[in-house]
């Protein structure tokens, strides 16, 4: 991959990451990456938990000092220049970050003004937050009695009261139904239409190609790829055809007949017995169609066929010829180190 | 915290000032104000505490005690109830850091800790609304006090009293501030506190004179702190020597918050 080797803070880089180096005792949570987020562009971070993902953000956010390595957002440097940095930044994690004993319009309210803003001018963009991520009826509510896509949606309302110019957003529909992950994909793909550049870091390979451009494959604290999301699309094998034979008797019969015949994308095909269906992954239209003719001349019955975007499992199988690497290494959280900022 | 020593662009300097501070504090104080409107059952033990604690020891034990001050129960209510009012601000102190701890585990801190403003604000506003709950908790003492037969004749040494035991209780807060922010969940923060602070009241002069106990306790509670504040508040209440307790009390006030407060915000700093 090609990176423009510029130095820190190069002209259009909205968040600029050298060598950065997070170590827990023995555990690498990061160990030397690289990346570059141009702005108003979004960035998708892509791996596995423990993967080193969170670890990313909270230095980036200044909740973390990095071992060693620089990063730079909107030109500050992420240790030496964390007042003005935060200033900057909008941060929605992994977990809700509201006050849920608080109503939804006080959660607001108290962001602005510890973003210095008037009393006036806090109530004012409170409301009108609200009002933006269809949450004014239940403003008085306390956020405790939020459904999970109502506190997301109230927890990037508030990671954007302070105007941000580049926003974190960490596993933002990790746990979320797949209709109430629709609903925080269409807010992201919003406030992207407006310019602000966003830091997305996620598991699911859907997720990034809806909101990113750009794509860092991240897997033990390294970046194994980089690039466009199309790109690495290509490389990863496109798509996955997902067989599922009326019969799960044939399962076994068909995956091995689909592997002889060598037509498979990179990663090879799976079985995927618990939903009874075989997974190959095709890197053109072409294969496609010799796999479905492939299961005609055998005479298999299918009950469905459907064609999905390759799982972490195939980006990873493709990319480094290993799956997704289990979470050993995720930071264990009862082990907080101490790090000055 | 460099941050003034970079490059001295427009918007390199980004100080926090007083009235920034202030703001700050003021914005996290209307919240933890908000906590007790939506949830008044945390107020439970600020008012229970000095009702159930005064009745208890008044009526159990206070016949008996009493005898040895050489009165009866009447006697025993001019002792304990200064005594109760130095132990409020302790157990006050000890809630701070179970909340505080509650806190960490929902991902709040984060977002206050990733905003530009004074890390101390969010423990000043905590400390700050601990003390209203303390001062409500007193009152109420005083006026259970007053309905066994505590006599307030001295109203100035009264508000004295008072005023001494918030700043010790202010004082304590930042021990427990910092158990909050260091300890894992709040369980631990609540025994830690338990194990620590029983010894301490009971080996002291809160609830009963320190004559009768072996010579090695009587010396223990001798340099106890509490002793110190539960013996201020007495003679200024009831009347008594103050002098060397009130300024005993008020060292260990200034020497715990001179060495508590700072370590309390440097662990909330750099807490990952």
């Amino acid at each position: 991959m090609t990176r423009i080797d510029n130095d820190l803070g190069g002209a259009g880089s909205a968040v600029t990451v050298r060598g950065l180096v997070k170590h827990y005792g023995a555990t690498k949570a990061l160990d030397g990456v690289d990346l570059d987020v141009r702005e108003g562009t979004v960035m998708g971070v892509l791996g596995p938990n423990g993967a080193g993902k969170t670890t990313l953000v909270r230095i980036l956010s200044t909740l973390l000092a990095p071992t060693s390595g620089h990063a730079t957002v909107a030109g500050y440097d992420v240790v030496r220049q964390p007042r003005q940095l935060r200033r900057v930044i909008g941060l929605t994690g992994q977990y809700a970050s509201v006050d849920e004993k608080l109503p939804g319009w006080e959660n607001l309210y108290l962001i602005g003004r510890l973003l210095d803003l008037p009393r006036k001018e806090a109530r004012a963009r409170a409301d009108e937050l609200l009002e933006r991520f269809s949450l004014t009826d239940a403003a008085r509510r306390p956020a405790a009695t939020y459904s999970g896509g109502m506190r997301r949606r109230l927890d990037l309302a508030a990671s954007m009261i302070g105007r941000p110019a580049v926003l974190y957003l960490d596993e933002p529909t990790t746990g979320l139904d797949p209709r109430t992950r629709n609903e925080v994909w269409n807010e992201v793909k919003r406030l992207v239409g407006e310019g602000v550049t966003v830091l997305l870091t996620t598991q699911y390979m859907e997720e990034a190609e809806q909101l990113a451009g750009e794509l860092t494959v991240v897997d033990r604290g390294k970046v194994i790829a980089s690039g466009g999301i199309e790109e690495l699309k290509a490389r990863v094998g496109g798509r996955t055809l997902r067989i599922r034979p009326a019969d799960p008797g044939q399962l076994r019969p068909l995956a091995d007949a689909l592997d002889g015949l060598g037509i498979t994308g990179l990663a090879g095909t799976t079985v995927d017995a618990e939903r009874g269906a075989v997974l190959v992954p095709v890197l053109s239209d072409e294969q496609l169609t010799a796999v479905v003719g492939a299961v005609t001349a055998r005479d298999i019955t299918l009950s469905s066929l459907t064609t999905e975007l390759p799982s972490l499992d195939e980006v990873f199988l493709s990319l480094t010829g290993h799956r997704a690497s289990a979470p050993q290494d995720a930071v264990p959280t009862e082990n907080r180190e101490e790090v000055a900022v | 915290m460099s941050a003034t020593t970079l490059d001295a662009g427009p918007r390199a300097d980004a100080r926090i000032t007083l009235r920034g501070h202030l703001r700050h504090t003021g914005a996290l104080i209307r919240r933890n104000l908000l906590w007790i409107r939506q949830d008044p059952e945390s107020m439970f033990d600020a008012v229970l505490f000095p009702i159930v604690f005064t009745l208890l020891f008044v009526y159990v034990f206070g016949g008996s005690i009493g005898q040895s001050l050489g009165g009866g129960q009447e006697a025993y209510v001019q002792y304990i109830v200064p005594g109760l009012m130095a132990m409020m601000g302790m157990n006050m102190a000890q809630g701070v850091g179970t909340g505080f701890n509650q806190d960490f585990n929902t991902g709040v801190m984060d977002r206050f800790r990733s905003l530009p403003i004074g890390r101390g604000s969010v423990l000043f506003a905590k400390i700050s609304v601990e003390m209203v709950r303390m001062l409500i908790a007193t009152a109420i003492l005083l006026v259970v006090g007053v309905l066994v037969g505590f006599d307030i004749t001295n109203w100035p040494g009264l508000f004295a009293a008072v005023g001494l035991s918030a700043v010790f209780g202010s004082a304590l807060m930042w021990i427990f501030l910092t158990l909050g922010v260091v300890m894992k969940n709040a369980q631990s923060v609540q025994a830690m506190g338990f194990l620590v602070l029983m010894p301490l009241q009971f080996g002291s002069s809160i609830f009963a004179p320190t004559q009768s106990m072996p010579g090695w306790l009587e010396a223990f509670t001798a340099y106890n702190p509490l002793s110190a504040l539960a013996d201020a508040a007495r003679g200024l209440m009831v009347g008594g020597p103050v002098a060397q307790d009130l300024w005993m009390t008020l060292a260990w006030s200034v020497g715990l918050t001179a060495v508590m407060a700072p370590v309390a915000i440097h662990k909330f700093r750099t807490k990952s």
